[in-house]
């Protein structure tokens, strides 16, 4: 089954075009993988597809239904939810409170207060972060503040989740883990796509990955066809 | 057709002193990030530097060119170098430092003001300087109004050629267009900072002393010119230069036609221009 | 720390009925310029908690409270004689609420000093539109209100203070107070979890401004005269912004004392120093900015905190490390 659907997709900064008609599916279950070049139009992809922004032509199809056009929080609510590049997290509230916002305000319906820290307190535990409960959120260190991040999303109880560069700057030993906690959290059967530049993470987690370059969607396949395909190469070599 | 040219002219000579107003403003937004409520304020010190010259000593008012902008310079440098430097060194974050700065904007205007009534009271006061009209074919001019848009148009330009040929012009510009890159190309980022908000301060003097020529003055005056030099920078773009001197004519121009209609429509008509431009492009008609 | 955090928690509310319970019966004990003085205390109260209901909150300086103060005020001028006294204050906060709901629909979009621009101008353009509007279609500038006593209004902005105090405790408490806080602290994100911020901002900022109305209408009986000059005099907007500023934005209780605190060095400087006020008013908020940035209130937690903390615990309250460059 798609959950996810983008046609035709384009976004114009001025003159330039930062996503140029693209098109692709994501399968229910699956861990997507996006990379490119640096300026490649990964971000702004999330963007539009987040409802961040609104695309100058194509159409987001979620489980069916149209989405483009709508407001973050109306796409939050149905089910997709992303985490940005640069960490935004509320720095001076508690990482409680932080996640107790995605439970409170994420879920399709309302849900009581009771519930809700419920959900929060599961999704705090799940990412491991139980020990930090009530310091605030911006005193954490990076890969803490990330996994925060996380957190929230998942208390919105999504089907589908987008990671922007969840990975960068972390150390090796921190990469593992994450590589770990993206795994765990497709167990929960949540569908990923993940912008990644740490090509490790990309190619032994993603089934499936999407390449894209000035905008353009330029490959697509396994992290086999990927690794040895020549424009992909090329690309990355050129840099 | 004559009365759409005189009112084209009034608008002209108006916009002027409206640039002038606007450029000190754009220079302290633009590079430091400060909105300088207390702008108008220093527009009325100078106005009355100006006019206490002239009537007390009998000094040319122009010569308050010389006088107004210098202190006024003087003044701006130190209250950025030990307010604002001070305040932005304790401010976690720029965005907070531009409410901040603001407030702190505020706190200046009244002090500022309050000495200036204690000074020079509160009646409003005035002078006549070359206050008779000549005329060129049927278009009439202030002759006072002339020499005003002239200076106005020379102070533009000098700026102007300041700004684009000299070594502290163009760090000034990078500093405004991206104060952290503008750092590490060793621009010493704190005396630029300084440096503008002296500037701006010293436009507000000049202004003063154009407007002193022409309107009644008194020390409440301020806020009205700077809501004028607010208005004209968010038409040019904050931060802009050359936008802030084209925003004070277009303004000049559209207050002389408002005027020409109903005088009491023209402050209305200013904030409605502003409040639908803020909504339609905030970055202004030049904004970037 | 937890225990006196538990203890403080009891000891507001205690102190907040005892203030009340003595605010009224207050009039019965002094001299009528007592009451007067002490309502105006409550209108600046009024105007600060409203503003930092929204503003201190959502981190949106809005600079429109004179506006919606002269709504209310205008709203009595209008309507004053042909409704009874409760009515018309409703009626003042319905028509700030109104306003506000307009002004936050069409601005609410802008960020940081471009809002803060657009509702100080929004002020101005009221202002100079009214006048016009009464000099050539009526032809009569201002109005007469009908004076109601001192006591009587004294007594109303108690309630509306009451009211407010009410009203931002429940906020405050429920999901919408913590989400008004996220879009402070950092509204994209708050946007990307499910939170309607638009609406919320405009919600926020339309019950904030009734209360807003609510004290223009009931003040606008003591005034005698009121034209738009008076009503939409800008010192409404700064006062509540630099009152809220001078106690602290952080709770309820800063905006509260910076209110009562400067309204009453305000009064005292008025009428004791009427020459140097507004020397020694701006210096002090020149100082207050940059010595006491979190307010009275930050300044009074410090040293609690510096009394009541062991030294070396310091430390524990945040993990060490890497930290991260988040945007917000
Ligand atoms: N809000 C914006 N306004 C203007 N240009 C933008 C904006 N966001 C992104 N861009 C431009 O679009 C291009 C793609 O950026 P982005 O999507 O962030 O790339 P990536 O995430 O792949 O590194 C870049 O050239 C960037 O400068
Ligand atoms: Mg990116």
């Amino acid at each position: 089954m798609q959950i996810l659907h983008v046609e035709g997709l384009t976004k114009y900064f001025g003159g330039l075009a930062a996503v140029s008609g693209v098109d692709f599916t994501v399968e229910e279950g699956e861990i997507l993988g996006l990379i490119g070049p640096n300026g490649a139009g990964k971000t702004t992809l999330f963007n539009l597809i987040s409802g961040t922004l609104v695309p100058n032509a194509g159409k987001v199809l979620f489980k069916g239904e149209k989405i483009s056009g709508l407001k973050p929080y109306v796409i939050c609510r149905k089910g997709l939810v992303r985490t940005f590049q640069s960490c935004k997290i509320f720095p001076e509230m508690s990482v409680f409170q932080n996640v107790l916002l995605g439970a409170l305000f994420g879920a399709p319906e309302n849900i009581a207060w009771k519930q809700a820290a419920d959900v929060a307190e599961e999704a705090i535990a799940f990412v491991g972060l139980s020990a930090f409960h009530d310091l605030p959120a911006g005193s954490l260190t990076l890969v803490n503040q990330k996994r925060v991040e996380v957190a929230r999303a998942l208390a919105t109880e999504p089907e589908l989740l987008m990671l922007d560069e969840m990975m960068a700057g972390l150390n090796p030993t921190e990469v593992g883990e994450a590589m770990e906690l993206v795994k765990r959290i497709r167990d929960r059967g949540i569908t990923i796509i993940m912008i990644e530049h740490v090509m490790k993470a990309i190619m032994n987690i993603c089934g499936r990955i999407i390449v894209l370059d000035h905008g353009k969607k330029i490959a697509e396949g396994t992290p086999e066809e990927i690794s040895t395909s020549k424009t992909v190469i090329e690309i990355y070599l050129g840099e | 057709m004559i009365s759409f040219i005189n009112v084209l002219v009034n608008g002209l000579l108006l916009g002027g002193i409206y640039a002038i107003t606007a450029m000190g403003l754009s220079l302290q937004y633009g590079v430091a990030r400060i909105l300088n409520i207390a702008h108008g304020e220093f527009i009325m010190v100078g106005a009355f530097l100006t006019f206490v010259l002239h009537t007390k000593l009998g000094i040319n008012p122009l010569f308050g060119l010389a006088v107004a902008g210098p202190v006024l310079f003087v003044v701006g440098y130190l209250i950025q170098r030990i307010l604002f430097k001070t305040l932005k060194d304790r401010t976690p974050t720029p965005a907070a430092f531009e409410g901040s700065s603001m407030l702190m904007a505020f706190g200046i205007l009244f002090v500022v003001q309050s000495i200036a009534i204690f000074i020079w009271g509160t009646n409003v006061q005035g002078y006549s300087y070359l206050a008779y009209s000549v005329y060129l074919g049927d278009i009439r001019f202030s002759v006072n109004r002339l020499v005003i848009l002239v200076i106005s148009v020379l102070i533009c330009l000098l700026f102007y050629l300041f700004l684009t040929r000299t070594r502290t012009g163009k760090a000034i510009r990078a500093a405004s267009q991206d104060p952290d890159a503008a750092g590490l190309m060793g621009v010493n980022i704190n005396r630029m900072l300084a440096l503008c908000f002296a500037f701006g301060a010293m436009m507000a003097g000049f202004a003063g002393m154009l407007i002193s020529m022409v309107f009644p003055i008194y020390t409440t005056m301020g806020m009205q010119y700077t809501i004028i030099a607010i208005i004209v920078v968010v038409l040019g773009g904050l931060g802009s230069i050359p936008g802030s001197m084209i925003g004070g004519f277009l303004l000049g121009i559209f207050s002389a036609i408002v005027s020409a209609k109903d005088p009491g429509l023209t402050m209305a008509a200013y904030y409605l221009l502003f409040l639908v431009l803020l909504l339609v492009k905030p970055s202004g008609i030049f904004g970037r | 720390m937890k225990q006196s955090k538990r203890i403080a928690k009891y000891i507001l509310p205690v102190v907040i009925v005892l203030l009340v319970a003595l605010m009224a019966v207050v009039p019965f004990f002094t001299d009528p310029y007592k009451v007067v003085f002490l309502r105006t205390i409550l209108m600046f109260v009024i105007l600060t908690l409203s503003w930092s209901l929204f503003s201190g909150t959502t981190g949106y300086t809005s600079l429109a409270t004179a506006a919606f103060y002269g709504a209310g005020l205008y709203t009595t001028a209008y309507l004053g004689e042909k409704l009874p006294l409760p009515l018309m204050v409703v009626c003042g906060g319905i028509t700030a609420f109104a306003l506000a709901l307009l002004m936050g629909a069409i601005t609410l979009r802008l960020k940081g000093i471009y809002f803060a621009i657009f509702t100080l101008s929004s002020v101005e353009l009221i202002k100079q539109v009214l006048h016009w509007y009464e000099i050539n279609i009526v032809g009569v500038r201002g109005h007469y209100v009908t004076r109601v006593n001192d006591v009587t209004v004294y007594y109303v902005l108690l309630v509306i203070t009451v009211l407010l105090v009410l009203t931002i405790y429940l906020i405050k408490r429920s999901r919408y107070g913590l989400a008004l806080n996220s879009i402070g602290s950092c509204e994209e994100a708050a946007a990307h979890i499910g939170i309607n911020v638009v609406g919320l901002k405009i919600l926020a900022y339309a019950i904030s401004s009734f209360f807003i109305g609510m004290a223009g209408a009931i003040m606008a009986t003591g005034m005698l005269y009121i034209d738009s000059y008076v009503a939409f005099d800008l010192n409404y907007s700064f006062f509540p912004t630099l009152m809220a500023i001078f106690g602290g934005l952080g709770n309820i209780l800063g905006p509260l004392v910076g209110a009562a605190v400067f309204t009453y060095l305000r009064e005292i400087l008025i009428t004791k120093y009427s020459y140097h006020y507004m020397l020694i008013f701006g210096t002090v908020m020149v100082l207050t900015i940059l010595y006491l940035p979190s307010g009275l209130i930050g300044l009074a937690q410090n040293i609690w905190k510096k009394l009541t903390t062991p030294a070396p615990t310091k430390g524990l309250k945040t993990e060490g490390g890497k930290h991260a460059d988040t945007s917000c």
